[in-house]
C-alpha cells in the first residue's frame, strides 16, 4: 500500500495497521526520514517538497508491487508527505513485514533506496540565501543501483 | 499536447503547464526538447543542459526516442530528491 498526504503520520500507528491480524508475521522492518537541519542547529531549514500528483503514486505502486514480486511480504506501507516540512518532521516512512526478518529488512532498503531515485519528488530547501532546489548526490544513484537485476541494469 | 514543469525547469521556464500543438516533424522526446529550446530564450536557457532534464510520457520514465503524440502529457523535470 501507498499513500502520498500533506498531513504527518503515526508509525506506530501504522505498525499497528500493518501488522494486526496477520500472525504469520515474524519481522516487521521500518524507516523513517525527517527533515535534517542543514542549518547548524538553527532551526532555520524548512524545506517544500514539491511532487508530479498521479505519477508519483503511480511509481510509488510500482516499486511496492516490485518489492512484493522480489521477497515474500506479508505487507508494505509506504507513505510520502509533501508541502512545506520543518527540521526534526518526518518526510518518509516505508515499513515492510514478512515472515523473516531478512526480506523485511532488505525489501525496506530496497523500497527507500529505489523510492530515492525514482519517485519525482523535489526538495526546495529554504537558506539565509532564499530559496534553493536540492540537488540530486550520486551516492543515491548508486545506493538504488545495488538493487537492479542483472537483466533490468544499463 | 500538455506540457508540465516542475522543480527549477518550472521556475526557469516560469509556468507549471501549457497546452502546446506539437509540429508535423516533432513526434519523439528528444524532437519536443529541441523544439522547445527554440521557443525562447527561458525555454533555452531551461534546458541548456538536457542530460540533466528528464521526462515522462503520459506519467512514465521516457527516453529520448520515446516516441509523443498530441494527445500525450508529458512532464520535464530535473533528478528527483525525495525520500
Amino acid at each position: 500500500m501507498i499513500r502520498v498526504q500533506r498531513e504527518d503520520f503515526d508509525v506506530g500507528a501504522e505498525m499497528r495497521a500493518l501488522t494486526t491480524g496477520n500472525t504469520g508475521i515474524g519481522g516487521l522492518a521500518s524507516f523513517v526520514g525527517l527533515v535534517r537541519d542543514m542549518a547548524g542547529g538553527t532551526g532555520d531549514s524548512a524545506m517544500t517538497l514539491e511532487h508530479y500528483p498521479g505519477m508519483t503514486e503511480r511509481l510509488l505502486t510500482e516499486i511496492d508491487e516490485e518489492a512484493h514480486r522480489r521477497w515474500p511480504l506479508e505487507g508494505s506501507m509506504v507513505i510520502h508527505r509533501h508541502g512545506r516540512l520543518e527540521p526534526g518532521e518526518q518526510i518518509v516512512m516505508v515499513l515492510t513485514a514478512s515472515a523473516h526478518r531478512q526480506a523485511a529488512l532488505d525489501s525496506c532498503a530496497f523500497l527507500i533506496d529505489w523510492l530515492k531515485t525514482q519517485a519525482p519528488f523535489w526538495k526546495l530547501e529554504e537558506t539565509p540565501d532564499g530559496a534553493s532546489w536540492v540537488e540530486a548526490r550520486a551516492s543515491d544513484d548508486q545506493a538504488a543501483a545495488r538493487w537492479a537485476k542483472p537483466e533490468t541494469s544499463g | 499536447m500538455k506540457l508540465l514543469y516542475f522543480a527549477w525547469l518550472k521556475q526557469k521556464i516560469g509556468t507549471d503547464a501549457e497546452e502546446i500543438t506539437l509540429p508535423d516533424d516533432v513526434n519523439d522526446v528528444a524532437g519536443v526538447i529541441a523544439w522547445l529550446k527554440t521557443r525562447g530564450d527561458k525555454y533555452a536557457t531551461a534546458l541548456k543542459d538536457d542530460a540533466v532534464v528528464r521526462v515522462a510520457v503520459n506519467q512514465t520514465y521516457a527516453k529520448p526516442d520515446t516516441p509523443v503524440s498530441d494527445g500525450d502529457e508529458v512532464a520535464l523535470f530535473p533528478p528527483v530528491t525525495g525520500g
